[in-house]
């Protein structure tokens, strides 16, 4: 069964017709030709199809498409101006943070969602306090990245870089 | 994955007419779990009605000093509600130790209550599974059993229930509310799931056509205090081999009320009423003699375990970790 549904994409309006089958990743790369989003373990476990959601952090292997008519989506090309790379991605460079780069545009994502969720005061489960302030601290971000896996085994400079890029 | 008719639920009573009368229907939330298994094929829908977009997502702050959570509040935004980090911190911790963020964000109450074992065999077509496919056999028993049940299991299943925040909802009395095809009715959260049984194919005592609209908690008096434990194989996600979630409250050195349930151990969250027996009206003053009384009451509930080959361990966690958290909340310790 077909459907047509409409998404904002990295600031472009798309059109297309969708199997319902089809997860929200798949559309993004094979139906749109965004292929920041990787399809790592396609089954949630490793966070390297993570786009921002209507401005959240969210995976995109385990959604279909045809649930998100009307969405709009930043992918981590989307996040660049041009040739000019945004802050978090620039502190991924600076760091080292990757190594082949196929879990970093996951990364760079959840680090954005992240902080949006740090700035209103989400505390997460290393918080001491629930209803206190949040202070991104090493462990904080090494809580709050644990969805997105790096292969590479780069997670020493992803945390560096995550703390730069909240600057 | 087999095509599937999609459907938009208008409204919560269309919701359920749209699910009513077919054999191979599911409600989608936010697909975390279901599509996951509709990949795998382990589920394999005709339709799928998307309750998703439905009016149902609201937390209120009820005049008893209670809350509704609607059930396809996000399992993110129910954990940062300021009037769950303030009143129910075991379920703010619970939910936060599940997933990881994004999946969270996409997670709802709901899905989350009904979610499905991670029994790897259930997962794995090429294996037989009683639970998939009811009459097949179980490949756990005699196998790899390390996530398996010690407590309530079967010769049919043993398997457990992953989530964490129906641990913590256990033990905070929650209700559930139900709209069916022949109209509204509460269940307590402790007897939403069952036991495996001799139908271990059936999680829960709903039907395929009933929706979950909202979940209550009842208000918790002045001084309780409450926390969830949790104990996996590595710092972060992944799911629990053994889970606490507790609730005290001690007044004048006597615990005056106090409710426990594990994650991790059961088919269902296992509310350790055994345990809070031998605690009920026991005196508690933070000291290290305390530790006993905590001893005896793990121990009374942790008797009728049942451990398998791979998860004698889970016994001596379980206790200890019971222990851990009331000393943890009897010292306001988080
Ligand atoms: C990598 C990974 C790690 C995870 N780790 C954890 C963990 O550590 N702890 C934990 O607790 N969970 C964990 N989860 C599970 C996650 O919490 C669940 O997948 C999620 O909560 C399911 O919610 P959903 O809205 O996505 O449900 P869906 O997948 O949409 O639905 C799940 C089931 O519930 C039914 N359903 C949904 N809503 C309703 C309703 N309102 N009424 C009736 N039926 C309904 C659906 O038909 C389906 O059968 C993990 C998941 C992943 C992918
Ligand atoms: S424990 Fe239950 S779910 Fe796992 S293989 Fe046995 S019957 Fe299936
Ligand atoms: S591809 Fe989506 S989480 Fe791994
Ligand atoms: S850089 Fe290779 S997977 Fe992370």
């Amino acid at each position: 069964m077909d459907s047509e549904i409409q998404l904002r994409v990295d600031g472009r309006r798309k059109r297309l017709r969708v199997d319902t089958r089809m997860t929200l990743l798949d559309a993004l790369r094979d139906g749109i030709g965004a292929t920041a989003p990787k399809t790592g373990c396609d089954h949630g476990q490793c966070g390297s199809c993570t786009v921002l959601l209507d401005g959240r952090r969210v995976i995109t292997c385990l959604t279909f498409a045809v649930a998100h008519d009307g969405a709009d989506i930043t992918t981590a090309e989307g996040l660049a101006d041009g040739e000019w790379l945004h802050p978090m991605q620039r502190a991924f460079i600076e760091r080292d943070a990757f190594q082949c780069g196929f879990c970093t545009p996951g990364q760079v994502c959840s680090a954005l969602g992240m902080l949006a969720e740090v700035e209103a005061g989400h505390p997460s489960v290393a918080t001491d306090d629930l209803t206190g302030p949040v202070e991104l601290t090493d462990e904080e971000i090494r809580e709050r990245m644990s969805g997105n896996l790096c292969r590479c085994g780069a997670y020493v400079n992803i945390v560096d870089a995550v703390r730069d890029g909240a600057r | 994955m087999i095509p599937f008719d999609y459907r938009l639920a208008p409204d919560v009573d269309g919701a359920v007419a749209a699910a009513t009368g077919w054999g191979g229907v599911a409600f989608l939330a936010g697909g975390t779990n279901l599509v996951d298994h509709m990949k795998l094929g382990v589920a394999a829908p005709e339709v799928l009605v998307d309750i998703s977009r439905l009016p149902l997502d609201a937390v209120e702050e009820l005049p008893d000093g209670g809350l509704r959570i609607g059930a396809t509040v996000r399992n993110s935004d129910l954990a940062a509600h300021p009037a769950v980090r303030r009143d129910y911190p075991v379920l703010a911790r619970a939910l936060l130790s599940g997933a990881s963020g994004q999946v969270r964000n996409l997670a709802t109450t709901g899905g989350n209550l009904l979610q499905r074992t991670r029994c790897a065999y259930f997962q794995d077509l090429s294996t037989p599974c009683n639970k998939r496919e009811p009459g097949t056999g179980c490949s756990a028993i005699g196998g790899y059993t390390r996530q398996h049940a010690i407590l309530g299991a079967s010769a049919h299943c043993v398997a457990t229930h992953p989530s964490d925040m129906a641990v913590a909802m256990a033990a905070l009395d929650a209700q559930v509310t139900v709209l069916g095809t022949s109209g509204r009715r509460v269940i307590p959260l402790v007897e939403l799931h069952r036991l495996p049984g001799d139908e271990p194919h059936r999680d829960t005592v709903l039907s395929p056509s009933d929706l979950i609209t909202a979940v209550e908690l009842p208000p918790l008096p002045e001084g309780t205090r409450s926390l969830y434990r949790k104990v996996r194989d590595r710092a972060s996600y992944a799911f629990a081999l053994v889970s606490v979630a507790a609730v005290l409250r001690v007044e004048d050195g006597v615990v005056r009320d106090v409710r426990i349930a594990l994650g991790g151990v059961a088919h269902k969250p296992w509310r350790a009423r055994r345990a809070e027996d031998v605690l009920r009206g026991s005196p508690v003053d933070g000291s290290p003699a305390d530790e006993e009384v905590f001893r005896r009451a793990a121990e009374a509930e942790l008797a009728g375990a049942a451990p398998l080959a791979g998860n004698g361990f889970k016994v001596p966690l379980a206790r200890n970790t019971v222990v851990s958290a009331l000393r943890g909340l009897s010292r306001e310790e988080r």
